[in-house]
């Protein structure tokens, strides 16, 4: 028993085995289970839009006149469109249509935010004023006015949708940073760096950038189920992705009293996707705001 | 008080100049060209000579600052324009729709209010035990539900169990009041349930935060009735972020009912905000960009308003 520590001693006398303090992950499932599953079905998700050619029973876009409007049954899960086109096919190519736009979107949106938020709170006087009354005005939009404008200024197409939904984001991305930054910008280490002559960049992205991670990733996660929400609208008011692209809310489209009495299912099951996705990326994004910083709660 | 409420009411002016002001810069470095989009979607055969004269017509041939002179003196004049599609006044395009709009938005406001406080208070009171656990998924629910696919679950469901069609052409409710809730009723309820999930988060949250406070814990020594201790003293505060969600959820249902007025085929502003920009009319989309931020800045200032009402350590200086 030589050489052991007098804490190791007493733990033992305790019968308690000294713990291993466990990997940040593996806490976050332990303590967050319901962001855990919300994180699962992201990835799941993921999954299926990245191995949908060999995942999907039929191919999306093949139209097949002699099975219109098929109802869900053995050869086709989730019954067949107004193109005899299988729904669950193009569900299931509708998963990568939103993930690419939801994380294209939010990445983007949130990143430059941030990047602007860093800067003006860096910057502050002028700069920081200018911006911010910019901000201001842009955030007096309800997002989905904001994204509607820049369609209609840059044009429809899924590339086109993910830069006006990533536009519409920026604003409220860099209201949270520069919040965050403000009170980075007055620490010591950061007079330090001024004080040893580190440029501009320099102190924006080496020392307050890492330090605004936490709000950063808490407003990436917020955006991403909002993202595929915004998708799923503007693909369904035709200001979106556009046919035959498979995406849910395009699904949609035309869906409601056109296809009630004769098709319902090509009305819930695209619309139980979107849902099940937006469920996802927020109680994994609240687990994540909850672990990150408790103080984000909005 | 009264030089609170003047000094902000003037504010509000040059906020509003500064909008138009972004909306004219941006609206007029979009590609794509009203007049060569609408005459040729006329089908007939078009000469540039025509394609001119329309342009001249409308003072797109002027130079930029030009056009931006008539449309601030427009501006003053509280003249927003005509169409360039319709050739109707901006004005009275918008009035056309804004009724039906701002109806549906008390509506769905109404529907939130009613089950988003009672859901609440409810939840924070028995923090943790099973309602409260329900209403945490009636509110991440709501949340992740487009509302113009419940919109289209709702028809789906009366149509198949009722075979009841809601009404597809608007009623004014002062013609017949019963013919316009018909129809209003069901977007006010798809709608309202994404809104009430909100604000039943907002409740339950700002409740919980009031319920630890001394003054509550002071109330229970008493011995004062659970009533009483929670709509005098606990409610009354935990309102004020309630309020302020509330409304600016309100102010964007002006602009933010798009996609809901499409799938109940009401012709409201979100509506013509669509219509207006697939079809490139400037005046138009400027006239609705400029009510959109009126209502997020009018009710902001109203909300202000009401927090001194709900809360009279607020005062105004």
């Amino acid at each position: 028993m030589a050489g052991e520590t007098v804490l190791e001693r007493v733990v033992a006398v305790g019968g308690v085995a000294p713990r291993r303090p466990a990997h940040p992950v593996a806490r976050f499932l332990r303590r967050y289970p319901l962001g855990a599953a919300g994180g699962a079905v992201i990835l799941a998700m993921l999954l299926m839009g990245v191995a949908a050619p060999w995942v999907a029973p039929y191919n999306p876009v093949a139209n097949d006149f002699a099975n219109m409007f098929q109802p869900p049954g053995a050869a086709h899960w989730f019954g067949t469109d107004a193109f005899g086109r299988d729904v669950l096919s193009r569900i299931i190519y509708g998963a990568r249509t939103a993930m690419i736009v939801g994380f294209g979107a939010s990445v983007l949106g949130a990143t430059v935010g941030a990047v602007v938020g860093v800067t003006s709170a860096y910057f502050g006087g002028w700069t920081d004023l200018a911006v911010q009354r910019l901000v201001d005005i842009m955030i007096s939009f309800p997002i989905i006015i904001l994204a509607l404008a820049i369609v209609a200024i840059i044009g429809v197409g899924t590339d086109k949708l993910i830069l006006a939904i990533a536009l519409s984001f920026i604003p409220r991305a860099e209201r949270v940073v520069r919040a965050s930054a403000l009170s980075v910008r007055e620490t010591v280490y950061v007079e330090a760096a001024r004080a040893i002559g580190a440029g501009h960049l320099r102190i924006i992205f080496r020392h307050m950038a890492p330090n605004v991670v936490a709000p950063y990733l808490v407003m990436l996660t917020s955006f991403l189920g909002q993202a595929i929400l915004l998708e799923a609208s503007l693909s369904f008011l035709g200001l979106g992705v556009s046919e035959p692209t498979p995406a849910w809310g395009l699904m949609l489209r035309g869906a409601a009293v056109d296809f009630a009495t004769r098709a319902p299912w090509m009305a819930v099951f695209p619309g139980l996707a979107i849902s099940v996705a937006v469920l996802a990326f927020n109680v994994f994004g609240d687990a994540l705001r909850d672990a990150l910083d408790p103080r984000l709660r909005t | 008080m009264t030089r609170y409420v003047l000094t902000r009411l003037l504010l509000i002016l040059p906020t509003l100049v500064t909008v138009a002001v972004l909306i004219f810069v941006i609206m007029r470095v979009v590609p794509g060209d009203i007049v060569a989009l609408r005459l040729v979607l006329g089908g007939s055969y078009i000469t540039p000579g025509v394609l001119e004269a329309e342009r001249a017509r409308l003072g797109l041939d002027k130079p930029m600052w030009a056009q931006f002179v008539d449309y601030l003196a427009g501006l003053v004049r509280l003249d927003l324009g005509t169409s360039m599609w319709s050739g109707a006044p901006v004005a009275r395009e918008i009035a056309i729709r804004l009724p039906l709009t701002l109806q549906l938005a008390v509506m769905a406001t109404l529907v939130a209010v009613a089950v988003a406080i009672p859901l609440g208070t409810l939840a924070a009171v028995y923090r943790g035990r099973w309602i409260d656990h329900a209403v945490q998924v009636f509110s991440v629910a709501g949340l992740a539900v487009p509302s113009f696919w419940l919109g289209i679950l709702l028809i789906l469901f009366l149509l198949t169990v009722f075979h009841y069609l809601p009404p597809l052409t608007y009623t004014p409710p002062w013609v017949d009041l019963r013919a316009n809730l018909a129809q209003l009723v069901w977007p006010a309820l798809a709608v309202g349930y994404r809104y009430s999930a909100v604000a039943a988060r907002m409740t339950r949250s700002a409740l919980l935060d009031v319920l630890r406070e001394d003054y509550v814990r002071t109330a229970w020594a008493k011995g004062l009735e659970r009533r009483v201790i929670l709509r005098r003293h606990a409610l009354r505060n935990a309102l004020l972020p309630v309020v302020t969600v509330i409304g600016l959820e309100f102010a964007f249902l002006i602009g933010g009912l798009v996609v809901t007025e499409q799938v109940f085929n009401l012709n409201g502003v979100g509506k013509l905000i669509v219509d207006a920009i697939s079809q490139r009319d400037y005046t138009l989309i400027q006239g609705l960009m400029l009510l959109v931020a009126s209502a997020y800045i009018l009710v902001n200032f109203l909300t202000d308003l009401l927090y001194a009402w709900l809360d009279p350590r607020i005062t105004f200086g």
